[in-house]
């Protein structure tokens, strides 16, 4: 029995194709290709493991091994707004703690959940650079300073 | 009238777009320079009128028709600020004071002069005009640049290759993005200078993805560099040169050198063991120069001005200026370049202000996730690599993070070890089970189990001498560190830290 690709994933598939070749003249293609894939999907698609694997030459286990190791590569799509906050000392000292536990909170998850409604995740980061002005925070790849859950919560509830 | 509003990350974090958008719809063309680096008075703006260029911080959008009308009054010129005046600005000489990605303006201000020296010079002058200088590698491991260029440029192999680290992970530490966001061209001046030492035509800057204005003011910055052959064919000299960004992925063990070239190469960013040295087995096996951001940025700067005057600033071994980054609970917080050999409070206390919050300044911890907790006791060390190694400490990548009070050291002991479980690349077991295994204990200790503290010192042990990396080996000196100058909180008396 032969099943016959949904055109959405005809795409998918050329579109993966497209991304490998931009990217096979490099020198060590691989994390720039799994960066446009992730920009492009939300996520790495099971559909672009086997054709990244063999453009590169690598097993599939040696793929899922790289993918896996990098907090940036996501088997599954995140909410519709993703918010970072900063866990790191800096922003420990001026009361991290508190905003991530409020906010996490008030949305009823844990680090790395997702709302219900699938509207937000929420992620720790290990500093975003800006130490001298935290807590900081990342909002839909938008940064913040001072955060507070006020600020945090507004963006992506409203 | 030229108006500057930074478009520095830290900046814009605090509301510069906004700042800057209020000034175009006023008909004034902006200028997006770097931050001069005092982030309590950003976004700071800049107004350079008849060839006085006056500040105005913290600028909120509201506040821009007073500065326009003269109404609010400005802070005076940036180099009257006490924080900026009292600083020796070597490296960060140019950021914030010219536009980032205006080369003409890099030129005005000293830039280029160092690559054009390099290259009448030739590499071995080169090569020893870096060692004379004393400068030592500003990632933390403080290894003289110049004996790694020397051991690459003599090394043989059909390419080498200057891979730039701008993973800056650390807490607490913002220098690198600064430097990448303010004043470009002098890194890739620097990398350029760096290759013509040692024979390598490829560099790469492998930077970290939480760092986005970063990635994009250096990717512009290096297609600015091709066009105006600065890369390419290096000033029309027979040099080549070319130089590609890469992104990290949010691994911070990749800040480790032989991690970021597995990285860089597309593998797991597991550690290496060393030797081979990366200087001689690096990137895609080949010799291979890996400096920091800061380190490299530094390289046009002793070039331009000679090894004797960089190796004139300091103290001891620790030789020139430091970019150090004053961050945390701190009222001044920012980018403080001076001289090695300021005592550590003179920097927290007279520089910086002391805490934001009013409160007593607890402890400091110096270096990032890795370095160790400084009490207010061990405030007279002097800023250095073999001074606060001497202290049980290391300066690491110079960050300083400030902590009043209410600091709680057991909860930031228990974190040191959480945060090396979570970022653990799992290559050896000191550090991939012991992490798991010191989270384990210090809740035990938070329990109440103080009979556990010997069994945490034990594990410390394990990890520093048996660990491959620093981020197993060094983990134990922010716990060890709060441990021994804050016994009472490891008594066991108090409720559990989660």
């Amino acid at each position: 029995m032969t099943a016959t690709a949904a055109p959405h994933e005809t795409a998918q598939v050329s579109e993966i194709a497209r991304i490998i070749a931009a990217h096979l003249h490099r020198e060590g293609p691989l994390l720039p290709i799994l960066h446009d894939v992730q920009a492009g999907y939300g996520h790495i698609p099971a559909a672009a493991h086997s054709p990244i694997a063999e453009a590169l030459n690598i097993t599939r286990a040696e793929l899922h091994g790289v993918i896996s190791f990098y907090h940036d590569f996501k088997d599954k799509q995140a909410g519709v707004h993703v918010v970072k906050i900063c866990r790191a000392e800096a922003c420990q000292s001026v009361g991290a703690n508190a905003l991530s536990e409020a906010v996490l909170g008030k949305l009823g998850l844990d680090w790395h959940g997702t709302t219900p409604d699938g509207r937000v995740t929420v992620e720790p980061v290990y500093c975003l650079g800006l130490c001298a002005c935290g807590p900081a925070a990342m909002v839909d790849g938008t940064l913040k300073g001072r955060a507070t859950v006020e600020t945090l919560l507004a963006e992506v509830t409203a | 009238m030229k108006v500057y509003v930074p478009r520095d990350a830290a900046a814009r974090a605090l509301g510069s777009d906004a700042v800057a958008a209020v000034f175009e719809a006023a008909g004034h063309t902006v200028i997006r320079n770097g931050s001069r680096g005092m982030i309590w008075l950003e976004p700071l703006v800049e107004i350079e009128e008849n060839g006085i260029r006056s500040a105005w911080g913290p600028v909120a959008p509201g506040d821009v028709a007073g500065i326009l009308d003269g109404s609010v009054e400005s802070l005076g010129p940036v180099e009257d600020i006490p924080f900026f005046a009292r600083q020796q600005r070597l490296t960060f000489a140019r950021c914030g004071l010219i536009d980032p990605l205006d080369l003409a303006d890099y030129e005005a201000h000293g830039g280029l002069k160092g690559l054009r020296r390099a290259i009448e010079m030739g590499p071995e002058a080169i090569v020893t005009e870096v060692k004379n200088s004393g400068l030592r590698g500003r990632g933390g491991a403080g290894f003289p640049t110049g004996i790694k260029w020397e051991t690459v440029a003599k090394a043989r192999g059909p390419q080498k290759y200057i891979v730039c680290n701008a993973d800056e992970g650390d807490s607490g530490t913002f220098a690198d993005r600064m430097i990448m966001e303010g004043d470009p061209f002098t890194l890739i001046e620097g990398m350029v200078i760096a290759g013509l030492a040692v024979g390598a035509t490829k560099g790469y800057v492998y930077i970290r993805s939480e760092y986005p204005d970063a990635i994009e003011v250096m990717e512009r910055a290096v297609e600015i560099a091709r066009q105006n052959n600065i890369l390419g064919r290096v000033l029309h000299s027979s040099h080549e040169f070319d130089i590609e960004i890469r992104v990290g992925a949010g691994a911070y063990v990749c800040g480790e050198e032989t991690s970021l070239l597995n990285s860089l190469e597309g593998k797991r960013g597991v550690v290496r063991a060393k030797p081979p040295l990366p200087a001689l087995e690096g990137f895609m096996g080949r010799p291979t120069v890996v400096n920091n951001v800061l380190s490299l940025a530094t390289v046009p700067v002793i070039l331009e001005k000679g090894a004797a005057l960089y190796e004139g600033f300091g103290l001891g071994r620790s030789k020139g200026t430091m970019p150090i980054q004053i961050a945390g609970n701190v009222r001044h917080g920012g980018l403080f370049e001076t001289a090695f050999g300021m005592p550590l409070g003179e920097l927290v206390n007279d520089v910086a202000g002391g805490t934001a919050s009013g409160r007593p300044v607890k402890a400091v911890q110096v270096g990032g996730p890795l370095g160790a907790y400084f009490a207010p006791e061990k405030f007279d060390t002097p800023f250095g690599y073999e001074e606060f190694d001497g202290q049980g400490g290391l300066i690491g990548h110079a960050g300083i993070v400030v902590f009043d009070d209410s600091a709680d050291m057991l909860g930031l002991a228990r974190f040191a070890m959480e945060f090396c479980a979570v970022e653990s690349c799992g290559k050896c077991t000191p550090c991939r089970i012991g992490a798991v295994r010191g989270v384990e204990t210090l809740d035990r200790i938070a329990a109440g189990d103080a009979g556990a503290v010997p069994l945490l010192v034990d594990l410390c042990q394990t990890m520093k001498h048996g660990s491959l990396c620093a981020l197993g080996g060094f983990t134990p000196y922010p716990v060890m560190s709060a441990l021994e100058q804050f016994p009472e909180e490891f008594q066991g008396v108090r409720e559990a830290a989660e």
